[in-house]
């Protein structure tokens, strides 16, 4: 067998030094640095894409989140407005009852004056025609004439008593 | 045995040797001339969206890369030079010499005992200058109990000495038993003429397409090994 002949032995050795050496040399300064530059290229266009993406989603959380506050204290504003308006409207439409009820009560006690005083004309009226009627009626039956503070004193009495 | 006769191309004699410029040597500068060739050409034009065969390129750089972090870690890195010249060297050895009229390289022991020998005192001298006297407790494994200390030693001492001999051998007898046995069969398709000769080249194409994987493989083993080794001498386990 050839490979257990010493005579080839130092040409082998030899060149496989040599050319061991020689790529090396290729492997070393051409295709690692090579390779390597271009793989960390592509790794670092890949990462800054992605750090791209990632302050871009920042940037939409930080808008959604603007709008969110802005539609917030736009509502608060719109309600607080709307409860300024209430309480206004509430407050005119308290003075406004009150200006007419006040105006009916007057009207009332006005009117029940006005019926108590017809009333009390309408009984001295009564107790007038009582008592002509009753002096009347004596002085056909029993032909007297009957004293008026008498007569009077008596259908008052009469009155008093039916009340 | 033709296929691995070494056969001088130009005379070179140097100092009462002989440095003949041989077969093997003219594929050992194949193997150079392919990966330059390759290695320049393919990142020639570095392109972010990598061409076919910078892709290759980087299949290989990737490989290697990855094999030598997953063993010895990120600082094993400033190996990758050589591993990966130890890669290339033996798969385009082994792989050159399944072509029609090559010679492998890698079929002859003085080759791989070079190889093996230079990367096994490579790395026990890493191992020495980096841990110095601690690198013997690379012989005791962690939580070997003391009774049978001395025993794995003695074990651990003979299967670090043994390491040279079973890288070498291990590429060198893959390589060669190989290509016999389709130099043997291929002999068959003949011997048998053409009634029987093809069932011999049914077999001669089965076993091409396992020594291709067989060179491949090898390949891989070798620089695989090449990483544990220098692992064991960085890391200490």
């Amino acid at each position: 067998m050839p490979q257990f002949d010493p005579s080839s032995f130092p040409s082998q050795i030899f060149w496989l030094v040599v050319s061991f050496i020689a790529l090396y040399l290729v492997v070393s300064r051409l295709a690692v640095p090579r390779v390597a530059e271009v793989l960390e290229q592509r790794h670092r266009l890949v990462q800054d894409d992605i750090d791209r993406a990632a302050s871009f989603k920042a940037e939409t959380d930080q808008a959604i989140a603007a709008y969110e506050q802005a539609m917030a204290d736009a509502r608060a504003q719109a309600q607080e407005q709307i409860r300024i308006v209430t309480n206004e409207a509430k407050a005119i439409a308290e003075k406004r009852t009150a200006e007419v009820t006040k105006a009916v009560n007057d009207q009332t006690a006005q009117a029940e004056a006005r019926i108590a005083k017809a009333r009390q004309d309408a009984l001295d009226g009564l107790m007038q025609v009582a008592a002509d009627n009753a002096k009347a009626v004596v002085a056909k039956l029993a032909n007297l004439t009957p004293d008026d503070a008498a007569v009077q004193s008596a259908v008052a009495g009469a009155l008093k008593e039916t009340r | 045995m033709e296929q691995f006769e070494i056969k001088p191309l130009f005379d070179l004699h140097i100092a009462g040797y002989d440095l003949s410029y041989t077969n093997s040597a003219l594929f050992m500068t194949f193997a150079v001339i392919a990966s330059a060739l390759l290695f320049w050409s393919a990142t020639r034009n570095r392109t972010m969206v990598p061409s076919r065969w910078q892709s290759i390129a980087e299949v290989l750089y990737e490989f290697n890369a990855t094999m030598v972090k997953d063993n010895i870690g990120k600082q094993g890195l400033k190996y990758l030079p050589f591993v990966f010249t130890l890669f290339l060297f033996v798969l385009l050895g082994n792989v050159l010499g399944l072509m029609p009229y090559g010679f492998t390289i890698t079929s002859h022991i003085v080759v791989t005992a070079t190889l093996a020998v230079a990367i096994w005192v490579g790395a026990t001298v890493i191992g020495f200058s980096r841990h110095g006297f601690h690198y013997f407790s690379l012989l005791l494994p962690k939580g070997t109990p003391p009774a049978v200390a001395p025993f794995l030693v003695l074990i651990e001492t003979m299967s670090y000495f043994i390491r040279p001999v079973s890288l070498s051998l291990r590429l060198f007898a893959n390589m060669m038993a190989g290509h016999v046995l389709l130099k043997v069969l291929a002999g068959f398709i003949i011997s048998l003429g053409l009634l029987f000769g093809w069932i011999p080249l049914i077999a001669v194409f089965g076993i091409t397409l396992l020594e291709i994987m067989v060179a491949l493989i090898q390949a891989y083993v070798f620089a695989l090994l090449t990483c544990i080794y220098l692992n064991d001498a960085v890391n200490l386990h």
